[in-house]
């Protein structure tokens, strides 16, 4: 098995170690903190929303390369999305790595197949997923709140 | 140099099967032994055999199987009670495990016992399963949990012991040996200083007892817990050791057949100790399997396992001290330490070094080792941890310096 194919492909450590997302947003609409108990991943997302459109989205935290790669991968795919495109997008990352369906993901998205070779590390699966289960409560909180259009 | 991997290496390895085994296509190299231990063959064959040529219940049948059950059954306890030189008869009950166990102490006891005010003395360095009771039960009745001050690399100063022990310490429960750092607190003493004060001392014992020598009448603590699966027998089996008084003080941990002696509508009246505290069908393929692991222990000898797991964890702690990055969660000078060592490299997730230790067919633990306030303590989000037993060698400490080496290069 390589693991560099697998696992670790060149995308996901780029992913990694880019620190351009890496910060909080000081005017963020909603924040919310994941932190994954078993590894103690730790990453907080902003969301900076105008009427339904996630105008900007960034993460802090500490974690895994896995983790924060996805985290990464994550904010670059939102930034300009509508809220219904992010609740998409979790269940196409969910779809890969929880039921291993082949990735299929719309334009500006595309570097988020890198992570489908985590689908084969069951305990590594928890790591990418973390910054989309967040993501997944501030979408309920979102939707949870009448529209102040 | 021929002597030292002599020295590295007990040959024991044949008696493991899974050591011929490949892990991600690699020779496995298994590190992880504070989490569990790898089966010798005599073990795998001890827990089919009867299985296999037995599988009678214990205890109640009138018949042949059923008392041959009994007899292995009941041998087990009385070489585990030897194993541990346990003084007296009836003071080991069978659990699930040293959690189990850990939960039969705080519930059975310190619900029973413990007053508002009293005080249940533990340390930052211990496994959740030494602390998590005695939280709960002490929300429950009142006490008060006190933490020993620890050096920052989970120090235990015996006189720190004695100024965290008050008048109302009921409870000092405190590691044999840490699983995070391999550390032996002086264990001997701080039961002293708390019998001296009139508290009852915990040992969690989960990895000093596979790991070293231990002689339950010299180390005078009132309960020590540990489990079978990390001294080469099956999973599913713990140990609870306490004072026969205070078994007979306690209730029952759980309550249905095979703990009572005469039962009526209203109520029941239940065995002595250790039965009161085993209801139900136990784990008998795998107590019987535990003699088998005993045997297997005695025949190597403790005191030559813990000697080639010193040999071991220094010849990493030099090997990984060397690496530019990599950090050693070494204590100072606690005396001789288990073969755990934790440590991290600079810049890389203890997750990803995991990983790429896996890939080499390299087996460690990367986390919290379930002890979050010692990561806490540390200032560590998690670390890597190897940990040795008597089927590693020279050769393992080497795989491990070479991926850590790799890891640290791949992500850099």
């Amino acid at each position: 098995m390589n693991l560099g194919d697998d696992l670790y492909r060149e995308i996901i450590l780029d992913n990694y170690k880019s620190t351009e997302n890496r910060k909080s947003l000081d005017d963020a609409t909603f924040s919310q903190e994941g932190f994954n108990p078993s590894c103690g991943d730790d990453v907080t997302l902003y969301l900076k929303t105008d009427g339904d459109t996630i105008t900007d989205v960034t993460y802090d935290g500490m974690g895994c390369s896995i983790c924060l790669a996805s985290a990464n991968m994550l904010c670059n795919s939102l930034k300009g999305a509508t809220v219904a495109q992010a609740e998409d997008l979790i269940g196409r990352v969910k779809a890969m790595l929880v039921n291993q369906e082949q990735p299929d993901f719309p334009d500006g998205a595309e570097d988020l197949e890198a992570i489908a070779g985590v689908s084969k590390f069951p305990v590594r699966v928890k790591c990418a997923l973390l910054s989309w289960n967040t993501l997944h409560q501030i979408v309920q909180e979102i939707k949870s709140k009448p529209s102040d259009r | 140099m021929i002597d030292q991997v002599k020295d590295t290496d007990l040959g024991v390895r044949a008696d493991f099967p899974v050591l011929s085994r490949l892990m991600r296509g690699k020779p496995l190299v298994y590190l992880d032994n504070g989490a569990t231990s790898l089966k010798p063959q005599s073990v795998i064959d001890a827990e089919v055999a009867y299985l296999r040529d037995n599988g009678a219940t214990i205890h109640r049948g009138v018949y042949e199987f059923s008392e041959r059950a009994t007899t292995m059954y009941d041998d087990a306890r009385v070489r585990i009670k030897r194993f541990v030189g346990c003084p007296e008869d009836g003071e080991v009950v069978f659990t699930k495990s040293a959690t189990e166990s850990s939960n039969i102490i705080a519930r059975s006891w310190g619900a029973k016992f413990l007053r508002p005010g009293d005080r249940v003395v533990t340390t930052e360095i211990e496994h959740h399963a030494n602390i998590i009771p005695w939280q709960e039960v002490a929300r429950a009745t009142g006490a008060e949990l006190a933490f020993i001050p620890i050096g920052p690399r989970g120090e235990i100063d015996p006189g720190d012991v004695a100024r965290t022990i008050n008048d109302r310490t009921r409870i000092v429960a405190v590691t044999g040996m840490s699983n995070v750092t391999g550390a032996m607190p002086a264990v001997r003493e701080i039961a002293q200083i708390a019998h001296a004060a009139g508290a009852l001392v915990v040992v969690d014992g989960a990895q000093l007892v596979s790991h070293h020598p231990v002689n339950l009448a010299e180390l005078d603590a009132d309960f020590v817990i540990w489990s079978s699966h990390k001294m080469c027998g099956p999973t599913g089996v713990g140990f609870l050791y306490a004072r026969k008084c205070l078994l007979e003080q306690m209730d029952p941990f759980l309550y249905g057949g095979d703990m009572i002696v005469k039962v009526t509508k209203d109520r029941a009246t239940y065995a002595q100790a250790p039965e009161k505290f085993e209801p139900g069908t136990p784990n008998i393929s795998g107590v019987i399997a535990l003699t088998a692991a005993i045997d297997y222990l005695e025949a190597i000898g403790m005191d030559r396992i813990a000697d080639l797991e010193d040999r071991l964890l220094a010849r990493a702690e030099e090997a990984l001290g060397e690496i530019p990055g990599v950090t050693l969660y070494v204590p100072d000078s606690v005396g001789r330490r288990g073969g755990i060592l934790s440590f991290n490299v600079d810049g890389v997730h203890p997750h990803d070094v995991g990983s790429m230790l896996d890939s080499e067919g390299i087996a460690v633990r990367a986390g919290f080792h379930c002890a979050q306030p010692f990561m806490r303590h540390m200032g560590v989000g998690g670390t890597v941890r190897a940990s040795f037993y008597l089927y590693n060698t020279a050769a393992d400490v080497d795989a491990l310096v070479a991926g850590v080496r790799r890891a640290k290069e791949f992500f850099q």
